[in-house]
C-alpha cells in the first residue's frame, strides 16, 4: 500500500477543486485560474506518481494502491492502484485535460464556475477510471464521466447541441447499463467486486459482452459511432478535444485491462468478430475523414479510424500490439485535443470550419502553420514520428494473427496521409478562403503557450517511444498479465 | 369488583408508541393554536411546534431503534416495537421535518395551523401504521392517515386542482382501502386469525396454502396496499392527486406515504404470508413490471414538472417492489437503503417545484422551468442531484439504492427483472435529463419572471430544507456502510423465515 496517497490525490484534488470552485464566488477569471494552477498541481502529482511507480517489479503488478471498504457485505471497496501502462494514459489525460481548461480560460466560456467545476469533475472521473480496481469503482468513475460531459456539451456547444447530448448520452448510457448487469452477475456470483482477486477472472461471454457493450460505444467502435458525428462537431472545441482524446481512451482502456485482460477466454473467441469491426471501422473512418466537409468532421472521423487501429493492437494480444496500442493511445490524446483546440482557434477567427471556405492561412500566419504541420505530419504517421512507432508495433502485434489484418493497417496508415494532407493544404494552402478575414491573426502567444506543449511532447515521443513502450508490459509474452492469454 | 377489574387491560409500553404520540400531541396543539391564537401568529407557532414534534419524535425513534433490538409484540399483541418500525419512523419523521420547511412559505389563505396539524397527524398515523402486526391495528392506522392525507391534499381552495385532487384520492383510496378491508375478512375468515404471526402459523397448521380465501385475500391485500403505495395498474389517482395537491403535501406525500406502504407490504408479505411466498413474489414482480412500464412511458410525455414527477414516483414504486419481491434477506435491507435517498429526492425535487411555483405564481412546465440553474444555481443543482438520484446515476444514494435491488433481484435468481430494471432505467434517463436539460440548456426566454418586480423572497426554510436532503442524498452515496448497517439490522427483525 505503499505510495497509495498519490493515488488518492490525483482523484479527490481535482474532486475537491471542483466542489470549491462550485460553491466559492469567484470571478470567472478567477474562476479559471484556479482550475489552470489545480490542474497543473494533477500534472506536478502525476510526475511524482511516476517516479514513486517502480517499473522493474513486473509489468502487470498494481502499484501505488490504497483501499478501504465501501459496503464490506457484499464485498466491494474503495480500491485504487495503477497498472504499469495506466500511468501513461493518466498522464495523457490529465495533460489533455489541462490543455482544455488552459483553452477555455482564453477564449473565456461564461458561467465560468460551473464550465470549471465540470471540467475538474471530468478530470478526477477520468483518473478514477484509470486507476479503479473494483468493477463497482470502475462504473462510478465511469458513469461520473457522463455527468459533466453532459452539461459541458449541452450547455457551451454549438447550434444543434440539445440534440448531440442526447444522441451521445443514449448511446452511452444503454452501453453502461449492459455493463452494470455484467457488474452485479460477475460480483453477486462471486461475493467481491475487487478486479485484483482470482475470482474476479470469468470466461463467461455474456458477462463479456456486457463489458464490451459499454466500450465500444464511448470509444467508440464501428458501427455504434451514431453519436460521434454531432458530438464532436457540436461540442466546445476543447470538449471535443477532450472527448476524443482522453474519454475515448478510456474505453480503450477498459478493452484491454477488463476485456482483455479479465477475460482472456471470450477475448480468444471473440476475437476476430472484433478485429474485423475495428477493421471496419479503421477502413471507413479513415474514408469518412478524407471526404469530410470541414475540420472537425476530418478529426472526428480520424478519430474513429484510430480507435479501429487501436482496438486491432490491443486484441492482438501480444506483446507488440499491445505496447504499440499503448503509444498510440498517448499519442493519439494528444494529437487530437491539439487538433480540435486548433480547429476552434480557426473558427474563431474564421467563424466556421467548412474546408470550401478556408485556405491560405499559411500566408502571414507562421506560427499556425508550423503548428498544423507538425501535427499533421505526425498524425499521419511519418516515419520517425511517434504515430508511426505506434502504429508499426501495431502492425507487428497483428500479423501474428494473420498477414491480412496487417494489410488493412497499412491502407488505412496510406488514408491517413491521404484525410490529414487533404486537411493541411485545405486550411493552410491554395487560395485564400472566403470566410478568412484579412486581419485574421496568427496564433497567439498564449495560444502557442498551450498548444506548443503539446506538440513537444509529441516530438519527445517521436525521439523516445521507448519511455513508453518500455514501461509497460515489457519485451516478452512472459510477463504475468499475459501468460494467462495464452 | 368493578368492571374495570373484571376486564383486563393490556400493559401499555408507551415508549413503543412515543413517535407516533409525540406527533398527535403536536398535532393537537395546533389545533388549538387555530382557535386561540391571533391569525398572524399561527402560522409561525404551528409551524415551529410541528417542526420540533417531528425533531422529538426522530429522536424517541433513534431511542426506540436503539433499545429494540429485539422485535416483541407489545400492547396486547397489536403493535410490534422493533428496528424496522423504528427505521421507517426515522424516514417519515425526516420526510416530514424536511416538508415543514418547504411548506414554511405555503400560500394558504386560512387554515394554516390545521394545515400542521394534520401533516403531523398523517406522519403520526405512519409511524403507528409501519408497528402494525394484526389486521386491524393495519386497517386503522391506515385510515388515520389516509383521512389527513384526504384534506391536506383539498386544503387550499384557491387552487383550482386541489379540491378536484382531494375528492380524486378519496374515492379512490377509500375504494382501495376498502378492497384491503374486503381482502383482511377473507383472510380472517379463512385463518380465523388477525394476527400476522397468527395467520402464518393457522396458514401452514391447516394448510391454507392454496386455500381460495387467504390466496384471494391475499391478492386483494396487494391490490390495497399498492393503491397506497401508487403502484400500477393501482396507479391512476397519483398524477391527478400530485399535481393538484399542494406542492409541499405532494412532496411528503411522495416520501412518507411510499415508504410506508412498501414497508408494510415488506412487514406483512413475509411474516403473515411467508407459505405463500411463491405466489407474492411473482404477483409482486408482475406489479413491479408493470409500474416500470406505465410510470416510464407516461412519464415521457408530460410537459408539467408535478405530473412527471408523479409519474416518475409510480416508476420508482416499481423499482422499491423489486426488491420485495426477490423475497429474500438481501432485498429487506436493499428496500430500507433505497428509502432513504428516495424519500429526501422525493421532498427536496418536490420543494424546488415548490419554489419555482411560489416564483411564477402557476403551475412549473418544462417550459417555464427553464433558466432556473442559472438564475437560482442552487435549486439549480439540487434538481440536478435529484434527478441524477432518481435515475440511479452515482455520487447519489439512489445508484446504491438500485445496485442494491437489482442485486438483491440476481440473487433471488431473476435476471430477467434485473434486465427489466436496467430497460426501465434506460428509458427514464430521457425525461430525468430531459428535466435538466430545460433547467440548464435552454434559453427562458419569453417567460414573465417575477411580475411584480424585485426578488423573489428568499426562503431561507426551504432551502435549509433541500440542503438537508441533498446530504442525505450524497451522503447515503459516501456512507453506504453505516447505512446499510442500521437497514440490515432492521430488517433482521423480520426474522425471515424463509
Amino acid at each position: 500500500m505503499a505510495n497509495g496517497w498519490l493515488t488518492d490525490t490525483l482523484i479527490l484534488l481535482p474532486l475537491g477543486g471542483a466542489i470549491f470552485i462550485a460553491i466559492a464566488p469567484l470571478p470567472r477569471l478567477a474562476a479559471g485560474l484556479v482550475a489552470l494552477v489545480l490542474s497543473l498541481f494533477e500534472i506536478a502529482f502525476w510526475g511524482g506518481a511516476l517516479s514513486a511507480f517502480d517499473y522493474n517489479v513486473g509489468a502487470s503488478s498494481i502499484q501505488l494502491q490504497d483501499r478501504a471498504t465501501w459496503f464490506g457485505e457484499l464485498g466491494i471497496s474503495y480500491h485504487v492502484g495503477f497498472a504499469g501502462f495506466a500511468l501513461w494514459l493518466v498522464g495523457m489525460s490529465v495533460i489533455v485535460m489541462t490543455a482544455a481548461i488552459a483553452y477555455a480560460v482564453w477564449v473565456g466560456r461564461d458561467h465560468a464556475r460551473a464550465y470549471f467545476a465540470s471540467m475538474l469533475l471530468l478530470t478526477a472521473a477520468l483518473v478514477g477510471v484509470f486507476a479503479a480496481q473494483d468493477y463497482l469503482l470502475f462504473y462510478v468513475f465511469w458513469e461520473a464521466m457522463l455527468i459533466p460531459l453532459y452539461v459541458l456539451v449541452g450547455v457551451w456547444g454549438g447550434p444543434g447541441r440539445l440534440r448531440a447530448t442526447l444522441m451521445f448520452f443514449i448511446y452511452t448510457m444503454a452501453g453502461s447499463l449492459l455493463m452494470l448487469a455484467s457488474i452485479i452477475v460477475l460480483g453477486i456470483s462471486h461475493g467481491s467486486f475487487d478486479m485484483t482477486t482470482p475470482s474476479a477472472f470469468d470466461n463467461s461471454t455474456w458477462i463479456f459482452l456486457g463489458f464490451m457493450a459499454a466500450f465500444v460505444v464511448k470509444a467508440p467502435i464501428f458501427p455504434f459511432h451514431g453519436w460521434l458525428p454531432e458530438a464532436y462537431r457540436e461540442a466546445p472545441a476543447e470538449v471535443a478535444g477532450v472527448l476524443s482524446g482522453a474519454v475515448s481512451k478510456a474505453a480503450a482502456y477498459g478493452f484491454l485491462y477488463i476485456a482483455v485482460i479479465h477475460f482472456p477466454g471470450p477475448t480468444h473467441d471473440l476475437r476476430t468478430p472484433i478485429l474485423v469491426l475495428a477493421a471496419i471501422g479503421l477502413i471507413y473512418g479513415s474514408l469518412l475523414a478524407f471526404r469530410a466537409p470541414d475540420l472537425r468532421g476530418v478529426v472526428a472521423y480520424s478519430s474513429l479510424a484510430q480507435l479501429g487501429l487501436i482496438t486491432f493492437g490491443v486484441f492482438a494480444t501480444n506483446v507488440a500490439g499491445l505496447n504499440g496500442a499503448v503509444l498510440q493511445m498517448v499519442n493519439h490524446g494528444l494529437i487530437s485535443a491539439a487538433m480540435f483546440m486548433l480547429a476552434g482557434l480557426v473558427e474563431l477567427r474564421t467563424g466556421t470550419g467548412r474546408f470550401d471556405r478556408l485556405g491560405g492561412m499559411a500566408k502571414g500566419r507562421p506560427a499556425l502553420a508550423t503548428v498544423l504541420m507538425t501535427l499533421g505530419i505526425i498524425a499521419l504517421a511519418v516515419p520517425g514520428s511517434g504515430a508511426f512507432a505506434g502504429e508499426f508495433l501495431i502492425l507487428t502485434g497483428v500479423f501474428t494473427s494473420g498477414w491480412g489484418w496487417s494489410v488493412v493497417g497499412a491502407i488505412a496508415i496510406v488514408l491517413a496521409a491521404m484525410y490529414m494532407l487533404r486537411l493541411i493544404s485545405a486550411v493552410l494552402h491554395r487560395s485564400k478562403g472566403s470566410a478568412v478575414p484579412e486581419g485574421a491573426r496568427d496564433l497567439r502567444l498564449a495560444e502557442l503557450g498551450l498548444l506548443v506543449p503539446l506538440v513537444v511532447l509529441l516530438v519527445f515521443l517521436s525521439a523516445w517511444p521507448a519511455a513508453i513502450t518500455d514501461h509497460t508490459f515489457g519485451q516478452t509474452d512472459q510477463t504475468p498479465a499475459l501468460t494467462r492469454l495464452r | 369488583m368493578t368492571l374495570a377489574d373484571s376486564i383486563p387491560t393490556p400493559t401499555i409500553d408507551w415508549f413503543a408508541m412515543s413517535p407516533a404520540l409525540t406527533l398527535l400531541g403536536a398535532s393537537g396543539i395546533c389545533l388549538l393554536v387555530a382557535v386561540l391564537l391571533p391569525a398572524r401568529a399561527r402560522r409561525i407557532v404551528s409551524a415551529w411546534v410541528v417542526g420540533a414534534a417531528f425533531v422529538g419524535a426522530f429522536v424517541f425513534a433513534a431511542f426506540l431503534y436503539d433499545k429494540s433490538p429485539h422485535p416483541e409484540e407489545v400492547i396486547a399483541n397489536e403493535v410490534v416495537r422493533d428496528r424496522l418500525g423504528a427505521l421507517t419512523a426515522l424516514i417519515i419523521c425526516g420526510a416530514g421535518l424536511a416538508s415543514v420547511g418547504v411548506s414554511w412559505r405555503i400560500r394558504l389563505r386560512a387554515h394554516v395551523a390545521e394545515y400542521y396539524a394534520l401533516l403531523a397527524a398523517a406522519a403520526g398515523g405512519m409511524c403507528f401504521l409501519v408497528t402494525a402486526t394484526n389486521l386491524i391495528t393495519l386497517f386503522l392506522s391506515l385510515e388515520w392517515f389516509s383521512i389527513c392525507l384526504y384534506v391536506l391534499c383539498a386544503i387550499d381552495v384557491d387552487v383550482e386542482g386541489s379540491l378536484e385532487a382531494g375528492l380524486k384520492y378519496l374515492v379512490v383510496g377509500g375504494f382501495g382501502s376498502a378492497v384491503l378491508l374486503f381482502g383482511s375478512a377473507l383472510v380472517y375468515g379463512a385463518t380465523g386469525e388477525v394476527g400476522f404471526s397468527q395467520i402464518a402459523q393457522a396458514i401452514s397448521a391447516k394448510d391454507l396454502v392454496h386455500d381460495p380465501f387467504v390466496v384471494a385475500g391475499l391478492s386483494m391485500i396487494i391490490a390495497g396496499l399498492g393503491f397506497k403505495a401508487s403502484a400500477a395498474p393501482f396507479h391512476m389517482w397519483t398524477p391527478d392527486v400530485y399535481e393538484g395537491a399542494p406542492t409541499p403535501v405532494t412532496g411528503f406525500m411522495a416520501a412518507a406515504t411510499k415508504a410506508t406502504a412498501l414497508v408494510l407490504t415488506l412487514r406483512l408479505l413475509t411474516t403473515a404470508f411467508p407459505a405463500e411466498k411463491q405466489l407474492w413474489t411473482i404477483a409482486l414482480a408482475v406489479i413491479a413490471c408493470t409500474s416500470l412500464a406505465v410510470g416510464n412511458l407516461a412519464a415521457l410525455v408530460q410537459r408539467n414538472v408535478k405530473r412527471m414527477l408523479a409519474y416518475s414516483s409510480i416508476s420508482q414504486a416499481g423499482f422499491m417492489l423489486i426488491p420485495i419481491a426477490a423475497g429474500n434477506a438481501l432485498g429487506g435491507r436493499a428496500l430500507l437503503f433505497y428509502l432513504i435517498p428516495y424519500g429526501a429526492m422525493s421532498v427536496a425535487a418536490f420543494a424546488v417545484v415548490a419554489a419555482r411555483e411560489r416564483e411564477l405564481g402557476t403551475a412549473v412546465t418544462f417550459d417555464n422551468i427553464a433558466g432556473l440553474g442559472w438564475e437560482r444555481p442552487f435549486l439549480g443543482v439540487a434538481l440536478w442531484v435529484c434527478m441524477l438520484g432518481f435515475a440511479g446515476l452515482p455520487l447519489t444514494g439512489g445508484f446504491v439504492g438500485k445496485f442494491y435491488a437489482f442485486s438483491a433481484a440476481y440473487d433471488r435468481g431473476w435476471i430477467w427483472l434485473v434486465i427489466v430494471g436496467l430497460v426501465a432505467t434506460a428509458v427514464s434517463l430521457y425525461y430525468y435529463f430531459g428535466l435538466v436539460r430545460a433547467v440548464y440548456m435552454r434559453s427562458p426566454a419569453g417567460i414573465g419572471l417575477a411580475p411584480a418586480g424585485g426578488q423573489p423572497p428568499r426562503e431561507l426554510a426551504l432551502q435549509t430544507a433541500v440542503f438537508g436532503c441533498l446530504v442525505v442524498t450524497v451522503g447515503s452515496f459516501f456512507f453506504v456502510e453505516p447505512l446499510i448497517k442500521l437497514c440490515r439490522m432492521a430488517a433482521e427483525s423480520l426474522g425471515y423465515p424463509f
